[in-house]
């Protein structure tokens, strides 16, 4: 069983403070959306809404067209997992799984079914007589999931599921999660403020961020074609480089100039762009490092990131700004060096005084 | 002694590694107050009560040995056989409506509005209140003809029961101003152990499809076992230690009903002065406090184990 999710001008206050704004999105069967964003951007909070454990202030949640929010939770067939996991301490792990169910008078035989095949999906079955207190922090994980797949709900909601997780667990619970969703082909909505969790789990990607939506998307839609300035900031690590730019027309085109004698020859068309103030935005991999040459930008390196397959490299410019670069992963650079920088003017993008991006090659503004 | 830190090589004595986890028995000063209080005020009587009631023990001396004899008296006196009755009788009344009162006082006032933390400090203010307090006001309320309860009885036309001299009633009257006394302490532990229970399990059983009912029987009562079982002996252990409230009510009256065993140990020792005797009956009383306590240890084992 799987749903179509749809937002309609959804409002939330908590006194006099506003944390959703008319908020609209629409979510198709079987998507998986992650709610990215940062704290308090009231992700969490639309999550809550659509699980019935926040109330809606004004506008409304239909689930399959059908009108939910005045619904009480357990009535709207969708199923969450919690960041604490929230398993019932007293209840053995079967029991955790069962209660929901047993709550709606499900037969015995239906449910221990389905209890066995969540247990062998997510491999938990040795663990069916435990409680909760006697399970590591990733085995609680996978009954909490395991608690919302025997429901065979509409839609999954998952807050924040990873954050209590370490680094190496809660690597392989996404992978696992992509498999999950595949393999039942339902609904699911996702929060987190972690982008590598977004990039990698999600259809679409919802970035919110102080009451709104900034931008809905594919994830490479996100990286390449970031709505705002906010989204070209918050997604992507490091944070795409910004520079304060005049901007002139060459040939149709937009030709970039900083403070700093930089000079960078972009592929956004000039045609229809306001006037105004700009910021330049080009995200590091798009940076060279390359030996310092008379015609080229430089600078000086002030620190060294060293990843592995690469090299980041943060440059301080003559006009003291700093660009961040990427060179080769065994780059012989070292800090306190003269170094060129070659942009890919091409990946270029533009920004507004207001935040609004403008990319090169197709055209237009996202 | 005064070696310095860096020995040589070639002074040839090894050096002496000083284990800084060792005890260091001039800490023993800091517990020595209280353990002396406590030997001379606790370990000390209960032995010597011991040895008493194996005497024929009076104000002027501690008297001969004599063996089993007070506990073989004892058990042939009808008043203590009666006063042990009425003592369980007074905790069956007492303790499971401490409990269920107290539960049920909580699940209402568990919330974040003034009207409920009112409700709080009302329910609570019972506790703080004297023995003497207490009784005097349930007297009040209990008089014949003109006491609060006939008032009300009145009002519908009928005639208040004589709770304190009934012999039926006189111990349920008694219980009933032990509750209204007690009922603070019950109520603040099942509070605090109701708000230990997590949010979001409660938000999880919404999601499942929990009514209120099942949360209550599935969720938060499961969640408060411990306490409960804490609740029920930590009455236990006060309510058979039954004493003011029936000295001051009834004299232990009508005809021995209400006597309870600690009244029989001071109307024995301090008022018929034979101390053995009354000794023999607190050893009595100890064992049954001693098993009741007892339970509680196993009870929570247990569940721990689980």
């Amino acid at each position: 069983m799987t749903a179509s999710i749809d937002i309609n001008k959804v409002t939330k206050q908590f006194g006099s403070l506003t944390v959703l704004d008319e908020l609209s999105l629409s979510i198709p069967a079987n998507e998986f959306v992650v709610f990215l964003g940062p704290s308090g951007c009231g992700k969490s909070t639309l999550l809550r809404m659509i699980a019935g454990l926040e109330s809606v202030d004004a506008g409304e949640i239909l689930i399959n067209g059908e009108r939910i929010d005045n619904q009480p939770p357990g009535q709207r067939g969708v199923a969450m997992v919690f960041q604490s996991y929230a398993l019932y301490p007293h209840m053995t792990v079967r029991d955790n799984m069962a209660f929901g169910l047993k709550n709606i008078s499900v037969e015995r035989s239906v449910i221990d079914a389905r209890i066995a095949e969540a247990a062998r999906m997510l491999e938990i079955g040795h663990l069916l007589d435990r409680k909760p207190g006697q399970l590591s922090g990733g085995q609680r994980q996978r009954v909490a999931i395991g608690r919302a797949v025997v429901k065979e709900p509409k839609a999954f909601l998952f807050d924040e599921p990873l954050s209590n997780l370490d680094a190496a667990l809660r690597t392989r619970t996404r992978i696992e999660l992509a498999q999950l969703h595949q393999r039942l082909k339902s609904t699911m909505i996702f929060v987190t403020h972690d982008q590598i969790e977004a990039m990698t789990l999600a259809d679409r990607i919802v970035v919110m961020n102080n009451r709104k939506i900034e931008q809905i998307g594919a994830p490479m839609e996100i990286y390449n074609r970031p709505a705002t300035r906010f989204v070209a900031g918050f997604v992507g690590a490091p944070a795409m480089n910004f520079l304060p730019v005049k901007i002139r027309a060459e040939g149709g085109l937009v030709v970039a100039e900083s403070g700093a004698g930089l000079r960078i020859a972009t592929a956004i068309a000039a045609e229809g762009l306001p006037g105004g103030d700009y910021e330049l935005g080009i995200r590091s991999e798009h940076v060279r490092i390359t030996q310092p040459a008379p015609d080229a930008a430089e600078g000086i390196v002030d620190v060294l990131e060293r990843l592995g397959e690469r090299t980041l490299v943060y440059v301080r410019l003559g006009d003291g700004h700093q660009i961040v670069g990427s060179d080769s992963g065994d780059s012989r650079v070292a800090v306190g060096d003269r170094v060129g920088l070659a942009f890919e003017g091409a990946k270029a993008h533009l920004f507004e005084a207001a935040g609004r991006a403008w990319h090169g090659q197709e055209g237009g503004h996202g | 002694m005064a070696e310095p830190l860096t020995a040589t090589a070639g002074n040839g004595s090894r050096a002496k590694s000083v284990d800084i986890y060792a005890p260091q028995w001039r800490n023993f000063l800091f517990v020595a107050p209280y353990l002396f209080i406590f030997a001379a005020f606790l370990v000390f009587p209960l032995f010597w009560g011991v040895w008493l009631s194996f005497h024929k023990a009076d104000t002027f001396s501690s008297g001969r040995f004599i063996g089993f004899d007070n506990y073989v008296r004892l058990f042939r006196d009808g008043i203590f056989l009666q006063s042990i009755w009425n003592t369980f009788y007074f905790v069956f009344l007492t303790v499971p409506a401490l409990a269920l009162i107290g539960l049920f006082l909580a699940l209402c006032l568990n919330r974040q509005t003034r009207s409920a933390a009112v409700l709080r400090t009302l329910f609570f203010s019972s506790s703080v209140l004297s023995v003497t307090i207490v009784t005097l006001i349930w007297r009040i309320v209990y008089i014949p003809d003109m006491g609060l309860l006939s008032m009300i009885y009145g009002f519908f036309g009928a005639k208040a029961p004589a709770f304190l001299s009934d012999p039926d009633l006189a111990m349920i009257g008694i219980a009933i101003a032990t509750v209204w006394w007690c009922i603070g302490l019950p109520m603040m532990l099942f509070l605090s152990a109701l708000q230990q229970i997590p949010q979001d399990i409660y938000e999880a059983a919404a999601l499942d499809n929990a009514n209120r009912w099942q949360t209550l029987r599935s969720i938060t009562l499961p969640s408060i076992k411990r306490t409960f079982v804490l609740v029920v002996i930590i009455q236990i252990v006060f309510q058979f230690q039954l004493f003011g409230q029936a000295w001051l009510m009834t004299k232990g009256g009508p005809n021995n009903l209400t006597k309870p065993i600690v009244l029989y140990i001071y109307n024995t020792a301090f008022q018929r002065w034979d101390i053995g005797m009354g000794a023999a009956a607190s050893e009595i009383l100890f064992l049954l406090i001693l098993v009741a306590a007892m339970a509680q240890f196993l009870l929570t084992r247990r569940k721990a184990d689980a």
